[in-house]
């Protein structure tokens, strides 16, 4: 038999994927972001993307968002491995299709072209609420907000146009309405 | 203005308003400060061990038989990752542990200077907490919140690391008031709905079995006794796992012995066709379950454990009881009592056909084993230290390998906290500082790290500790030359290529006993075996016994990773042996 000879049981068969957001309040402390990366790399956890940053400066609270996939066993255990961390305060977890959310990712785009590419960029970049950053006689920056997918697609479309260089945030959530998570 | 005191000092403060009296370590530069503030603290003790791992498996062996936590001190660099070891063993078995590192000095942090390493980014993936202290007014503050992550929910190892100048510098104290209220990070509120549902499981199941873990005896001797209560009252058969060993009385008839990969028979079928499992204290570790797909197909599931991450990790579960083992089963038995007087006899009886079945495995006698006149047999001399030592309150640490699964299968606790193992780690060289730990909490009482050679020659240096505090712990070493856990596998699944798991060269252990100062027996016959175990019993002071076994035997029964529980191999005694074959192989 060519399977390896292993002191362990083979894996059982995998689930259904799902892609997750994670919002993390922590404190704000040196090693704590290290201290939830560790956990997801330690874990063999996946991670898509990441935003962290101060949001209460009184009482040094960071706001960590994170985008996973897992089986739903494996989401669920991320969550309880997380709230288990000494300086994780709450944790939230959303789906990606969950409506009550609203996911956000900002890019800034360096094209270099002539005007009239670069004009036609811009219009592509209309539905993304697109600010003007800089701005050359050969070149603009702008910057877009959208979802992961969108700006994975304008990337793909701005290339022939002049896009040559791309710098993205991780996503980052909130929910829709009065509610805020407690 | 009050008192200031140096970062030193604090240490020792904190540690006297924790009650700590014995502290386990080993000085060096970056912790001198702490040393030498050593001398000015009588109620606490320090015991020199012989290298930073003794220190953390003999804290690991003085908690997990006192309840308290163990207490480690060691220095920066080297120090600090000889340490990883006992942390990572510990925080894999859930024992309390504080441990305190030194470091270098704070403006030297990230200089690669002299014994510096990244004590907090080496340790944090096998500790609950671990602080770098960067300001001496946190001092205080941590230290306390340290004892506190360690002991509360479910309890680990925590690690302070401690910059020298740290040690210097001063502060205020202010006196540490325990406070009753718990904080957030520990999980008791279990609802009286989620017990009305299982004494509905209960009183419906005919073929029910209660799975137990070292969760109940860190719940702590209480709740051992809530745990026999309660399994009186339901009548049902239990079975634990290694760490678990213990908590109910091993001899009792209504325990069914150890399950998992070395358990037996009666336990490990009565897992796979019962109607309803209820683990309390355990986390489906993966020596239990063997194969995940089909582990106990047909039952109803319930976990009792204090860490919600334990619950539905591994095999889904349909009730899960989120709190602390000892109340969860009390509530239950208040329960029982209140409600459902008819339960006791028709439960009784609705099991009863159960009982029956249990009793045609358990003539099977999966421990059993063909001994010898000639050669001592490893399960025969475990069986007579059991006999010789079962009339007094004795306390048993082991290695990891066949010795500790023999140790497990025939040596009977009746008592929790009298038995210390390294269950999830399986670090070998654990038992002989654990025993060095257990005895200083316990010095009447008498501690026998059973051993095998290969284990124990790995922290062997710890005799020394031993001798200097003369602390009578034997050594018991089951003797057979090789590493024999790794043999039996290669014997059994690599075509019997023994390879290098054959000590040569072993040192004599006699000598070697009498080199440290201690005393040495030898035994290769099992004519003289009983009065050899009686002469090392009986010896005031540290003892190497040195127990020649047969070096072929193997550890059965044994379930194959890849097999379900109802698979499993049994000894030579059983004629229709299963021998492990073509997919089988590859799993083990």
């Amino acid at each position: 038999m060519s399977s390896p000879k292993s002191a362990y049981s083979i894996p059982t068969k995998k689930g259904k994927l799902d892609t997750h957001i994670f919002v993390v309040w922590v404190d704000n402390e040196s090693g704590v972001l290290a201290r939830v990366v560790g956990l997801f790399s330690g874990r063999g956890y996946n991670i898509e993307s990441l935003a962290v940053a101060e949001v209460d400066a009184t009482k040094n609270i960071s706001r960590i968002t994170i985008v996973t996939t897992g089986t739903p066993q494996v989401i669920d255990q991320i969550k309880l491995q997380l709230k288990k961390l000494v300086p994780v305060h709450k944790v939230a977890d959303f789906k990606r299709e969950d409506k009550n959310v609203i996911f956000k990712e900002m890019a800034l785009l360096k094209i270099v072209a002539q005007k009239k590419k670069i004009d036609k960029c811009l219009k592509e970049c209309k539905k993304f609420n697109p600010v003007i950053l800089d701005k050359t006689n050969k070149s603009v920056v702008v910057q877009i907000t959208a979802l992961r997918r969108e700006i994975d697609k304008m990337s793909k479309k701005l290339k022939p146009l002049g896009l040559t260089s791309t710098s993205r945030t991780g996503a980052i959530a909130m929910t829709r309405g009065a509610q805020t998570f407690k | 203005m009050s008192k200031l005191y140096t970062g030193a000092e604090i240490v020792f403060k904190c540690l006297e308003d924790q009650e700590v009296e014995y502290i386990f370590g080993y000085p060096g530069g970056a912790v001198l400060p702490i040393y030498d503030e050593l001398k000015h603290h009588s109620s606490i003790k320090h015991i020199l061990v012989r290298h930073e791992q003794g220190a953390g498996h003999a804290a690991e062996g003085y908690a997990r038989s006192s309840g308290k936590p163990g207490v480690v001190l060691v220095t920066s660099g080297p120090g600090a990752t000889n340490v990883v070891t006992a942390l990572t063993d510990a925080y894999m078995d859930s024992i309390p542990l504080v441990c305190i590192s030194g470091q270098v000095p704070t403006h030297l942090i990230g200089t690669d200077a002299f014994q510096e390493c990244d004590t907090t980014g080496i340790t944090r993936p096998c500790t609950k907490h671990n602080w770098l202290v960067k300001d001496i007014k946190e001092l205080p503050k941590i230290m306390h919140e340290a004892f506190k992550v360690a002991t509360t929910g479910r309890p680990g190892p925590v690690l302070i690391d401690i910059p020298k100048d740290i040690q210097f510098a001063k502060t205020n104290y202010t006196k540490f008031k325990k406070e009753k209220k718990l904080n957030g990070k520990i999980h008791n509120k279990f609802s009286e709905n989620e017990i009305n549902q299982l004494i509905d499981l209960i009183s419906k199941a005919k073929k029910p079995v209660v799975y137990t873990g070292g969760g109940v005896i860190n719940s702590g001797p209480q709740a051992s006794e809530t745990l026999k209560e309660f399994v009186r009252l339901i009548g049902f058969p239990i079975t634990s796992t290694l760490q678990g060993l213990g908590a109910f009385p091993g001899d009792d008839n209504q325990f069914i012995g150890m399950l998992g990969m070395h358990g037996t028979y009666e336990a490990n079928n009565a897992m796979h066709d019962c109607d309803l499992l209820i683990n309390i204290g355990a986390r489906f570790d993966d020596r239990i379950t063997g194969k995940i797909d089909e582990f106990s197909p047909k039952s109803k599931k319930v976990h009792i454990d204090i860490d919600p991450s334990s619950i539905n990790k591994i095999i889904k579960v349909d009730l899960a009881i989120v709190g602390d083992v000892n109340e969860v089963i009390k509530s239950a038995i208040k329960k029982i009592n209140k409600k459902q007087n008819g339960l006791k006899d028709s439960n009784k009886q609705r099991i009863s056909k159960w009982w029956e079945q249990i009793q045609k495995w358990r003539t099977k006698d999966s421990l059993g084993f063909i001994n010898s006149d000639k050669e001592i047999k490893p399960q025969h001399a475990v069986k007579r230290l059991y006999e010789l030592t079962k009339n007094q309150d004795t306390f048993i640490t082991t290695e990891v390998g066949q010795h500790q699964m023999w140790a497990a299968q025939h040596y009977k606790f009746n008592k929790p906290n009298r038995w210390m193992t390294s269950g999830g780690l399986g670090t070998m060289g654990y038992g002989l500082p654990a025993a060095v730990g257990v005895q200083i909490a316990h010095p009447d009482k008498l501690v026998i790290d059973i051993a095998g050679e290969a284990s124990v020659l790995m922290t062997i240096q710890e005799m020394s500790t031993a001798v200097q505090y003369n602390l009578p712990i034997k050594i018991f070493i089951l003797n057979n030359q090789y590493m024999g856990m790794v043999r039996q596998w290669q014997e059994l699944l690599h075509e019997k290529n023994y390879s290098e798991s054959y000590s040569e060269a072993l040192p004599d252990f006699v000598k070697l006993a009498e080199a440290y100062g201690c005393k040495g027996i030898k035994a290769d016959n099992p004519d003289e075996l009983d009065d050899k175990i009686k002469e090392m019993i009986d010896y005031n002071g540290p003892v190497i016994f040195d127990c020649h076994v047969d070096p072929n035997e193997n550890c059965f029964p044994m379930i194959p990773s890849g097999k379900p529980h109802n698979q499993m191999i049994l000894g030579p005694n059983d004629k229709e042996e299963n021998k492990i074959t073509g997919k089988g192989k590859s799993l083990v």
